[in-house]
C-alpha cells in the first residue's frame, strides 16, 4: 500500500548555479582514486599492492571487521601509489586507468531468479555490496544483516543536487534488476520514496515489485533517514538497509552484465561554476577531467553535495557515493560589520530568520561562500532544530546527550533513527555554528563500540 | 576598511607568541573581542556543511535590541511627561522639555549598565581564556528599561555586577544561565534596597524629593483601594499608550508591540510564549474578574494586561531562550503559567505588585522540569512503539 507523506518542517537553500539537464562531454580521466575515508566507521586492509595490475570490479581492499566485504576497482590499470596518512592510515588508492577499460567477468544473470544466499554472494563477490548501507550507523551493511526491510529514495532534496530522474533516464532494465536484487534481500518490503511536485519518469514510477511512496516538501524530504521515520520508525535492535537510486542501477547492471561499470552522470554546479550541467564520468576520477570552466581561483571544491560532502580541492577525486561536485567560492576574508557583516542589511546573506532583508526578495538565489558567518558560541537560540528537523526527535536534546556521552539517553532520544546528514540543515541554520554533523558522527561511532 | 582591519592585527601582533608583550597574551581575547565586532571573521567551515546560515548570535542580539528602541525613546519621553503632570504644569511644557528629563535621566543608565556589565563580562572572558558571547548585549538594555528612572548610579552597577556574576557568570556564561539575568538584576534590587524600591514616590522623576508628586504606580493605587476603582487616575487608553507612571521602559505597550512585531516578524521571539502568556494572564484576570472581591480583583483583565510590566515581561523576558522552556509545547505550558502567575501573585500579594518579575524568575526555575517531562513523553512514545511490535510478535 503506498504512502502519502508530507514533510513539512525543513528549508530549501536558494542556492545559485544549478546544474542544467544537458550532459556535456568531459575527457576520459587518467587517474582514478578510491578512498576508505569515503566510508564511514571502516577498516581498510589491501588485497593489492603498488604495481598490480587491476581489472574494473577488481577488489581493492576489504573491511577488517566484516572480511567478505570488499571495495572494488572503478576502472581498470595499474595500482600506481597507496596514500598514506599518519599512523599509516590508507587514504587511498590511486589507479592509473587503462585506455579502454577492461572488466573482472561474472556470469550475466537475473536476480528475479536467483536465491537469497545466490544474490548475496554475488553482491560480495563482484564488489556491489559496499553501495547498501544499514541503518543504524548509516554504515556499509553487514553481511550477516536481516534487513526488515530496504528503503531507496527517488529523489534527492539537497541544494543543487544531481536529479536522480534525468540520471537514470532510459535505464528502465538496470534499476528494474537491481531493484528485484534487492527484493532477494529481505523478507519485508521494498520501499522506492518519490517526491510529489518533483519531475518523475517511467523509470521510478514502473518500477516493479515495490512499493511506491509519495513525499512532499522542502529538504530533507530526499534523506532517506527521514523517509524511514514516516515510513516505519526504526527501533532498537532493528536493522534495514538504503540503496542510493543510481546505485540500484549500477547493480542491475552488473547482475545484467556481468561487468562492474562505475560509470555515472555527475552533476556539475554551484555559484562560481561557468555552465553547470552534467558529466558523464567514472567514480573515483580526477575532478580534473570533467569540471569545465570556474570563476576565479580562490574556489573549493566539494565532492558530493554543500551541505554533506567533502572538500576534495581542485586536485581531488569523485567520491566513492558522490553523484555532484559542487564548487563554491571560498569565504576566507574578515567583512567589515555594517557593509557585509553582522550589523549590515544583508541582501546578499540567506537566512532561515527575517533578520536580514533577504527575506523582502523571495525567489531570490544565492552565491553563498564558505564562511561560517559567525563564530561558535554556546547554544543560545532554540527552536531552530525543530524547524528544519521533521522528525519526531528532540534534535538539540539528541545533541547534548551525545555531547556528555550518555549512551541510555542518546539510543532514547532516538540515535539509531538518524545520520550525521540528518542534522545538515540544523548545522546550516544553527546561530552558535554548532558542528552538529561532527558531534552525531562521534555518537554513533561511540554506539557502535558499545552496543556493536 | 583594509586600514582598520591592519590595525587590529598590529594591535595583537605584540601580544601573540614571540610578540614584545607575550606573558600578557590574555589582552587577545580583549582585542578579538573588539575585532570579531568590526569584521565578521575570515572563519571557513572546516566540517559538516559547507555553507552556513548568515545568522550569527552578534545578529540575534543586535534584532532584539532594535526591537526595545522604540521603549526606550518612548520611557525618556514618558520620564519628563510624568514630572510635569505631577507637577501640573503639562500645559506649559514642551516636548522637548519632556524628552530632555529622560534623556539625561536615562542615558547614564545605559551607559553604566554596559560599562559595567561587559567590564564583567571582557574580565571574565580573559580570565577563563574564552571569546567574549553576546548575551550581555541585550541583557545590558533590558536592565535600565525595568528600573525607576531616579535610581543611583551607584545602585544600579552594583545590581548589575550582582546579576552578571553571580546570575550568568558562575553558571558559566552566556547560555549556561538558569535565571534570566536582567530580572536578577531587578530582583536583586527589589529585595536588597525595598525601601528605596517599593512605595509611590519613586517612580516619578524628582518624586522623592519634590512633594508635590506622588507618582503611584496604578498597582500600587489599586492594592491601597479597598473598595471598588473609583479612585483609579488613568483611562485604559493612557495605559495602552504608555503615560502612567512605571519603570523607564515598561509603561508603554504600543511601544513594546512594535518590539514584539520585530521580534516575530524576524523570528527570534517565541510566538508559542508571547500567546500562551498572554492567554495565562487573561485566564487568571477573568477568574478574579468574576471573585471580584477587592480592588485589584475588579480591575478589569484586559488593563491587568496592559498595565505593570507584564506585556515587557512577556515580550523581552519571558521570551529568553536560554533561561525559557526549549521544546515547542514545553514553551506553551511554560508561557501560559507565567502569564497566570503573574496575575495571581499581583492580587494576591500587593506588596510584590511587579508579579511578572517573580512569575519569570520561578518559571525560569521550572523550565527544566517541564522540558524533561516533554522529553519524557517522546521516550516513552519510543518505547511504546517496540512494546506494541513485541506485543503483535508474540
Amino acid at each position: 500500500m503506498s504512502k502519502d507523506i508530507k514533510i513539512k518542517q525543513g528549508l530549501n537553500i536558494p542556492l545559485k548555479g544549478e546544474a542544467d539537464k544537458v550532459i556535456g562531454s568531459a575527457q576520459r580521466a587518467d587517474t582514478f582514486l578510491i578512498k576508505p575515508t569515503d566510508f564511514k566507521n571502516f577498516i581498510p586492509k589491501l588485497l593489492v599492492k603498488e604495481g598490480a595490475e587491476v581489472l574494473a570490479g577488481t577488489p581493492l581492499f576489504y573491511n577488517k571487521q566484516y572480511d567478505q566485504v570488499k571495495v572494488g576497482a572503478p576502472v581498470s590499470g595499474e595500482v600506481v601509489e597507496v596514500i598514506r596518512g599518519a599512523k599509516r592510515k590508507i587514504l587511498g588508492i590511486k589507479i592509473l586507468a587503462d585506455k579502454e577499460t577492461r572488466y573482472a567477468e561474472f556470469a550475466a544473470s537475473d536476480p528475479s531468479t536467483m536465491t537469497r544466499e545466490q544474490v548475496k554472494q554475488r553482491l560480495l563477490d563482484q564488489c556491489l555490496w559496499p553501495f547498501i548501507k544499514r541503518r543504524p550507523y548509516a554504515t556499509v551493511a553487514r553481511p550477516a544483516d536481516e534487513p526488515l526491510a530496504i528503503y531507496v529514495s527517488g529523489f534527492d532534496s539537497a541544494p543543487l543536487a544531481a536529479d536522480v530522474d534525468f540520471v537514470l533516464n532510459g535505464k528502465d532494465k538496470e534499476f528494474q534488476a537491481g531493484l528485484d536484487a534487492l527484493k532477494q534481500l529481505t523478507d519485508g518490503k521494498v520501499h522506492l520514496n518519490l517526491h510529489r511536485n518533483l519531475s518523475t519518469s517511467n523509470v521510478l514510477k514502473n518500477a516493479k515489485g515495490v512499493q511506491v511512496n509519495w513525499f512532499s516538501g522542502p529538504h530533507p524530504s530526499g534523506n532517506v533517514g527521514v523517509q524511514i521515520h514516516h515510513i516505519q520508525p526504526l527501533n532498537k535492535g532493528e536493522v534495514v538497509f538504503t540503496v542510493a537510486a543510481q546505485d540500484v542501477a549500477l547493480i542491475g547492471s552488473a547482475f545484467l552484465t556481468g561487468k562492474y561499470d562505475a560509470t555515472r552522470i555527475v552533476a556539475v554546479a554551484g555559484p562560481v561554476v561557468s555552465h553547470p550541467k552534467y558529466y558523464r564520468t567514472i567514480q573515483g576520477a580526477a575532478l580534473k577531467s570533467f569540471v569545465g570552466d570556474v570563476n576565479g581561483t580562490n574556489n573549493r571544491y566539494v565532492s558530493g553535495n554543500v551541505l554533506t560532502g567533502s572538500n576534495v580541492g581542485a586536485d581531488g577525486n569523485l567520491g566513492f557515493f558522490d553523484k555532484e561536485v559542487t564548487v563554491l567560492e571560498e569565504g576566507n576574508h574578515a567583512k567589515f560589520f555594517i557593509t557585509e557583516g553582522w550589523a549590515g542589511p544583508g541582501l546578499g546573506k540567506h537566512s532561515m530568520s527575517r533578520s536580514y532583508f533577504s527575506w523582502l526578495m523571495p525567489g531570490k538565489k544565492y552565491e553563498l561562500d564558505t564562511n561560517t558567518n559567525g563564530e561558535k558560541r554556546a547554544l543560545v537560540v532554540t527552536g531552530e532544530y525543530e524547524s528544519v528537523f521533521p522528525m519526531d526527535i528532540y534534535p538539540q536534546h539528541l545533541l547534548k546527550a551525545i555531547m556528555i556521552g550518555d549512551i541510555e539517553l542518546m539510543e532514547n532520544l532516538g540515535i539509531y533513527e538518524v545520520d550525521d546528514e540528518d542534522f545538515a540543515l540544523c548545522e546550516y541554520v544553527c546561530t552558535s555554528k554548532t558542528p552538529a554533523q561532527k558531534i552525531v558522527r562521534e555518537g554513533l561511532e561511540l554506539i557502535e563500540k558499545e552496543c556493536g | 576598511m583594509k586600514f582598520l582591519h591592519t590595525a587590529f592585527q598590529n594591535m595583537k601582533a605584540p601580544f601573540e607568541k614571540g610578540g614584545k608583550f607575550e606573558k600578557y597574551n590574555k589582552m587577545l581575547t580583549a582585542i578579538d573581542a573588539l575585532e570579531t565586532f568590526a569584521f565578521t571573521p575570515e572563519e571557513v567551515t572546516h566540517s559538516g556543511s559547507h555553507i552556513r546560515d548568515g545568522i550569527d548570535l552578534k545578529r540575534t542580539m543586535s534584532v532584539v535590541i532594535t526591537a526595545m528602541i522604540p521603549c526606550l525613546l518612548f520611557g525618556m519621553y514618558n520620564a519628563g511627561y510624568q514630572h510635569y503632570r505631577e507637577l501640573g504644569e503639562l500645559a506649559t511644557a514642551t516636548f522637548m522639555d519632556m524628552f530632555s528629563i529622560g534623556l539625561i535621566k536615562v542615558l547614564p543608565l545605559v551607559v553604566v549598565s554596559y560599562a559595567v556589565g561587559l567590564g564583567i563580562e571582557f574580565g571574565f572572558a580573559m580570565y577563563k581564556g574564552h571569546s567574549v558571547e553576546e548575551g550581555y548585549l541585550v541583557t545590558g538594555m533590558l536592565i535600565p528599561l525595568i528600573v525607576p528612572v531616579d535610581i543611583p548610579l551607584w545602585m544600579l552597577a552594583v545590581a548589575v555586577a550582582f546579576a552578571v556574576v553571580f546570575g550568568k557568570e558562575v553558571f558559566g556564561g552566556t547560555g549556561m544561565n538558569i535565571l534570566n539575568v536582567a530580572l536578577t538584576a531587578r530582583a536583586f534590587l527589589f529585595f536588597a534596597y525595598p525601601t528605596f524600591m517599593s512605595g509611590d514616590k519613586i517612580w516619578v522623576h524628582e518624586g522623592l524629593t519634590n512633594d508635590a508628586i506622588s507618582g503611584a504606580t496604578i498597582l500600587g493605587d489599586l492594592a491601597a483601594m479597598k473598595g471598588g476603582l473609583e479612585g483609579l487616575r488613568f483611562s485604559a487608553e493612557e495605559m495602552f499608550f504608555g503615560l502612567i507612571p512605571g519603570s523607564v521602559g515598561e509603561t508603554s505597550v504600543l511601544a513594546i508591540l512594535i518590539g514584539a512585531g520585530i521580534l516575530l516578524l524576524t523570528g527570534i521571539g517565541s510566538w508559542r510564549i508571547m500567546l500562551s502568556a498572554l492567554l495565562g494572564g487573561a485566564t487568571m484576570g477573568l477568574i478574579f474578574n468574576a471573585f471580584g472581591a477587592n480592588g485589584l480583583m475588579q480591575f478589569p483583565w484586559y488593563e491587568h494586561l496592559l498595565v505593570g510590566g507584564f506585556a515587557f515581561g512577556v515580550v523581552f523576558m519571558a521570551t529568553d531562550p536560554v533561561t525559557a522552556a526549549q521544546t515547542n509545547t514545553g514553551k506553551l505550558i511554560y508561557g501560559f503559567l507565567i502569564g497566570f502567575m503573574a496575575i495571581m501573585i499581583r492580587v494576591f500579594n500587593p506588596a510584590y505588585p511587579e508579579g511578572i518579575m517573580l512569575a519569570i524568575l520561578f518559571m525560569n526555575v521550572m523550565a527544566p522540569l517541564i522540558d524533561h517531562y516533554v522529553v519524557e513523553g517522546n521516550i516513552k512514545r519510543r518505547l511504546k512503539r517496540v512494546a506494541v511490535k513485541t506485543a503483535v510478535s508474540n
